[in-house]
């Protein structure tokens, strides 16, 4: 425990890391899959095929794979990155995959007729989307995105093998330094947990919030 | 009340000048093989209630629907208020107009739905106040109050904060009314609206729409399967089947003296129920 209470510093140093790079990944991720899940609705026949080879490539890939393929593939491609730059990149792509299924999914099952009531009205594509639509897509979106969200934070824990100094690279290196592995990583995983649990608790409220006159 | 043929092509009149409030020429519609609009000729004038009656699959629901282009139509011309619906003409061949121009013509044309469509998250008031702030740009606070008159006259004052899902279908499908003619449209168009609704509660929506024809100050036209709404309210009935217009005429000699033997058959439906 001592080793904990010694090292609790770079353990919240690396947890800044890994908070900043999911927060990127969250943002990122879920303005892809804005986009990407529209385009797949409504974009015009060769962006619907590129988009869906896009979301069926990345969701059949492996993360790890996805992100070895741009920390070593952009560099041989004389493009410098660093690892954190890779991490960002491969997880957004993954999560935007994701999301725009969870998009296209939620927007699809918005009745058509709440569509036809807008456009009878006069509403142009965009007020119809940001006024209409997304916001009965929205109870629908939320639970697998907080989902997505969760796995994004699990999942950053990955970028320890392109050496980003995240929560679970001082895990690991402290427990290497000092041979006390155990309550570091009984810490690192209360970590993890505490900010899932933050992320899902925070979903639940959205939910309650916009959970309109019809009691959850 | 047969509408007399202009011989001035419409477009060459300026929108809001004379002319039928609607004109629809020769409109074709295929879903596919399905041929469901096989030439629909109909002039609707400013201020005239028509009722379309038919057999389900005449194709009254899709004329409807093309009138403020919910659906394309793949020949022929809709004008309301002396503008083609959904097309630009160029050199003589038709090319799809822009969005914007869509829309701003839909605005004028307001819809009631078989099926309310009422927006679920926004309260009675927001519905109907949503479309004037939205698309017309008028201010909340004037909106609102309009909308408050608008759910007094159809008989809701008090269920302004309600939600879609707290009210009853009949009080939606009068909160959907009010909603349509907030936009103060040129024309209204009726689409089955009584008929996702319980028996006990078509007449509070059949008594809204007789007041506001009765009033005469929009243009209406009512897709129906009630004759006693038809026979009471409209100026007009139209008679379709199979993708025409069979019959039309006032509703007495419609509805009261039918000519062919299909709209005979159609109604005896009615007579026996």
């Amino acid at each position: 425990m001592q080793t904990v209470i010694d090292n609790f510093g770079l353990l919240m140093r690396g947890l800044a890391v890994t908070l900043q790079l999911s927060a990127l990944i969250i943002v990122i991720g879920t303005t892809i899959g804005v986009f990407g899940g529209l385009g797949l609705l409504y974009g015009p026949a060769i962006v619907r095929a590129i988009l869906r080879g896009y979301v069926d490539i990345v969701r059949g890939t492996p993360l790890l794979v996805i992100i070895f393929l741009i920390f070593y593939g952009l560099p041989a491609l004389n493009v410098d990155i660093s690892g954190f730059g890779a991490a960002v990149i491969a997880f957004s792509l993954f999560a935007g995959a994701h999301v725009s299924e969870i998009i296209r999914g939620a927007v699809a099952a918005v009745p058509k007729g709440q569509t036809d009531a807008a456009k009878a009205l006069g509403l142009t594509f965009w007020p119809r989307i940001g006024s209409i639509i997304l916001p009965q897509a929205l109870p629908i979106i939320l639970p697998p995105w907080v989902n997505t969200a969760v796995e994004m934070v699990k999942g950053s824990s990955l970028v320890v093998l392109v050496s980003v100094s995240d929560l679970m690279f001082a895990t690991v290196k402290v427990a290497e330094r000092t041979g006390d592995p155990m309550p570091l990583y009984i810490t690192a995983a209360a970590i993890y947990i505490v900010v899932n649990l933050a992320i899902s608790r925070f979903g639940v409220w959205l939910e309650r919030r916009i959970s309109y006159g019809v009691p959850v | 009340m047969a509408t007399a043929r202009t011989t001035t092509s419409p477009r060459e009149v300026a929108a809001g000048s004379s002319g039928p409030m609607v004109r629809i020429e020769n409109v074709h519609k295929r879903f596919g093989a399905l041929e469901v609009l096989k030439g629909v000729n109909l002039d609707v004038q400013s201020g005239e209630v028509v009722c379309i009656i038919g057999p389900s699959g005449s194709g009254k629901t899709t004329l409807l629907r093309c009138i403020n282009f919910l659906e394309t139509y793949d020949e022929g011309r809709i004008y309301v208020d002396n503008e083609l619906v959904g097309y630009a003409e160029r050199n003589g061949r038709l090319v799809p107009a822009r969005e914007k121009e869509i829309a701003r013509i839909r605005a004028e044309t307001a819809m009631v739905f078989q099926q309310f469509n009422l927006f679920p998250h926004m309260t009675a008031l927001r519905n109907v106040a949503f479309g004037p702030v939205k698309v017309r740009g008028v201010p909340k606070e004037q909106a609102e109050q309009r909308a408050r008159e608008l759910l007094a006259r159809v008989g809701l004052a008090e269920k302004a904060d309600a939600y879609p899902g707290q009210l009853s279908g009949g009080q939606q499908q009068r909160v959907a009314i009010a909603r349509a003619l907030a936009m103060e449209p040129k024309v209204m168009l009726f689409d089955e609206v009584t008929s996702a609704l319980d028996p006990e509660l078509v007449g509070e929506v059949l008594a809204v729409m007789q007041d506001l024809a009765a009033s005469h100050g929009v243009t209406m036209i009512v897709v129906t399967h009630e004759m006693m709404f038809a026979r009471e309210a409209a100026d007009r009935v139209v008679f379709m089947d199979g993708g025409v217009v069979v019959e039309h005429g006032p509703p007495d000699q419609v509805i009261g003296a039918p000519r062919s033997e299909r709209l005979r058959t159609f109604l005896r439906r009615f007579t026996t129920a």
